[in-house]
């Protein structure tokens, strides 16, 4: 019988089982970041076990408070700093050239089809965009990882998504997720890792893979997975070109991972987008999902564009060209978080930047910012924002505030109308 | 191993995910015990007060999906740092879960139907709780009612238990 390409990661990596069902894993890559680390990092001090499985496979980022806003923040800064210098840990990023874990790993060839990755970050199944196992886990788990580059998992059984049919212009991988979401419950794929096929993702940018995958956790899902395809190849051949003769080669080695014709799935669940409308959310959890359309009006008073699931380049892309020679609402404040220093270079060099500012939002450096509220852009009791981020639990941006989740394309219409609506991108009609 | 007798809180609600239960603005104490004044803080849940609810609590009884969200591990940790070492639901996010095995806690799944049984005897009555580890068994009190209920728990999360949790079992095996 054929396997999953998870069935062929969690085989390829597998160096024990335990009972339960349970695989003890070799991890190839240990992400890190400065809010889950350095609670690890004193633990193994404390158990004089401070070293670490193989700097190499480490790459460790200070992005969700950052610059240090506080003493506390500059000691959680200061602990990762010292301990990536005392391990020889080469791939740490600082102030300067840091960005958001999961949008600057993946642009450093970090992330790769066929690898097993952990992080200590619940959005670590972005990096299944490019064909890898990642999952989030707790500082035990993370800190066990850097000591011995080792996880647990249960096998997870695969949802299968098939996607298929024309998404209507206006209509993003923001709002399949959240249609996916609102589908099938925010606990619909617990223990579970959702697969994503068909021709819409055959498709699709890297960007919009890591937009899907990044989301997964807000099903319950282990991971998000797309299969690696030329798409995949391409956007890491600047990192892979030493290691393959040509594109096609790299590709052959990448195709062992993808999932078999006959591989087994816990379900298959096909979903045509042809008639998908933007989409948004209205509750505090992340499955409470309506169309744009039904939303329309609602008043905000603030809008983020940024995150690990909306802060690349594409992203920004998509929403100057809404907010081109237009201001936004004097109702509402803008802020604008590119993800990484390439991007926001990126957003500079193609005038992005520029139609930002004249619009009238706030450009802040590339970080986790308002998204959970630690540092910048937290609401006050009884705000409103409409945010391309992934989480719209209660108090998340701030204790007392609401956050709408939406595509770059809908905030980006929305800080100019100062209401929920549509982008006029989006025609509403096929 | 840790205590997994006491007093029982009743949560009527399904998905509270672990911005509920630890706020993120508080991710940057330094240590567990700095954590313990804000547990379940942010709560959506009309008829909870953090404040008056959560005195001498050591286990909790909730619906569906609890720990949902980031994966924090201060979740656990807030939990711990207040005495509370055992939730008990119908599921669990699977990071949470695991995060409450690889510090020696309990995160165990009783059926719908046994949950809804707990509620509509316990729930507001003061309850209390004893563990029968070896023989999986739960039994809740309150006044002259009584109910016993089994419980699974696979033979590595029960090692974890005992063990007090997963890095030195990892350090010492692999």
């Amino acid at each position: 019988m054929g396997k999953t390409i998870t069935e062929k990661i969690f085989d390829a990596h597998r160096i024990d089982e335990l009972s339960g069902g349970v695989s003890v894993l070799k991890i190839d890559a240990v992400f890190c970041h400065e809010i889950t680390t350095p609670v690890a990092i004193n633990d193994l001090i404390a158990r004089n076990k401070d070293r670490v499985f193989d700097p190499a496979k480490i790459k460790v980022v200070i992005d969700h408070v950052t610059p240090s806003k506080d003493t506390k923040t500059a000691i959680q800064a200061k602990t990762l700093r010292d301990w990536a210098r005392r391990n020889n840990i080469k791939n740490f990023f600082d102030v300067g050239d840091n960005g958001v874990c999961h949008a600057i790993f993946p642009e450093k060839g970090f992330t790769r089809p066929g690898y097993t990755i952990i992080m200590g970050d619940s959005h670590t199944c972005t990096h299944g965009a490019f064909g890898a196992f990642a999952a989030g886990v707790g500082t035990t788990d993370l800190e066990v990882g850097i000591l011995k580059g080792i996880c647990t998992f249960k096998k997870p059984e695969t949802i299968k998504f098939n996607i298929t049919g024309n998404l209507r212009e206006g209509v993003y991988a923001k709002d399949i997720i959240l249609h996916i979401i609102g589908k099938i419950g925010v606990n619909g794929a617990t223990n579970k890792i959702m697969e994503f096929t068909g021709q819409v993702i055959d498709s699709m940018s890297m960007e919009s893979r890591m937009t899907l995958c990044n989301m997964a956790i807000e099903a319950g899902g282990t991971s998000g997975v797309c299969c690696p395809d030329m798409t995949t190849v391409e956007y890491l051949w600047e990192h892979i070109k030493d290691e393959y003769k040509s594109k096609e080669e790299a590709l052959l080695e990448y195709k062992k991972w993808i999932s078999d014709n006959d591989a087994k799935y816990d379900s298959i669940i096909d979903i045509d987008v042809s008639d998908l409308e933007p989409m948004v959310t209205f509750g505090f959890k992340p499955d409470e999902v309506k169309p744009v359309s039904e939303m329309a009006g609602t008043p905000v008073d603030q809008i983020y564009i940024g995150s690990c699931t909306n802060g690349r380049i594409e992203d920004l892309r998509i929403a100057a060209s809404i907010l081109k020679g237009k201001k936004i609402s004097k109702n509402v404040r803008g802020i604008v978080s590119p993800a990484t220093p390439k991007i926001f270079k990126t957003a500079m060099d193609e005038g992005i930047i520029n139609t930002f500012i004249e619009a009238g939002f706030c450009v802040t450096n590339p970080t986790c910012g308002a998204c959970l509220g630690m540092s910048n852009g937290v609401l006050a009791p009884g705000e409103t924002c409409a945010s391309t981020t992934n989480r719209n639990f209660n108090g998340r941006m701030g204790q007392g505030g609401t956050v709408h989740l939406m595509s770059p394309a809908t905030a980006a219409a929305t800080s100019i109308a100062g209401v929920i609506v549509n982008s006029e991108i989006f025609k509403g009609n096929k | 191993m840790k205590n997994f007798d006491g007093k029982v809180l009743f949560l009527n609600r399904s998905d509270i995910n672990t911005d509920e239960i630890i706020p993120a603005k508080y991710l940057t104490e330094s240590t567990k015990e700095d954590l313990k004044p804000y547990l379940l803080e942010d709560l959506k849940l009309d008829t909870f007060n953090p404040k008056r609810d959560l005195h001498n609590i050591n286990a909790i009884v909730t619906r569906e999906n609890f720990g949902c969200g980031s994966s924090r591990e201060h979740a656990p940790w807030a939990l711990e740092v207040n005495g509370i070492d055992l939730v008990i639901a119908v599921d669990f996010a699977r990071i949470f879960r695991q995060n409450m095995y690889n510090c020696g806690m309990m995160a165990v799944e009783l059926p719908g139907s046994t949950i809804d049984m707990l509620f509509k005897k316990f729930s507001g009555r003061e309850t209390f709780l004893k563990t029968d580890f070896e023989n999986h068994k739960f039994t809740f009190t309150s006044g002259t009612i009584s109910e016993t209920v089994d419980f699974k728990i696979n033979d590595f999360d029960k090692e974890l238990v005992k063990a007090g949790g997963w890095v030195d079992f990892a350090d010492l095996r692999y």
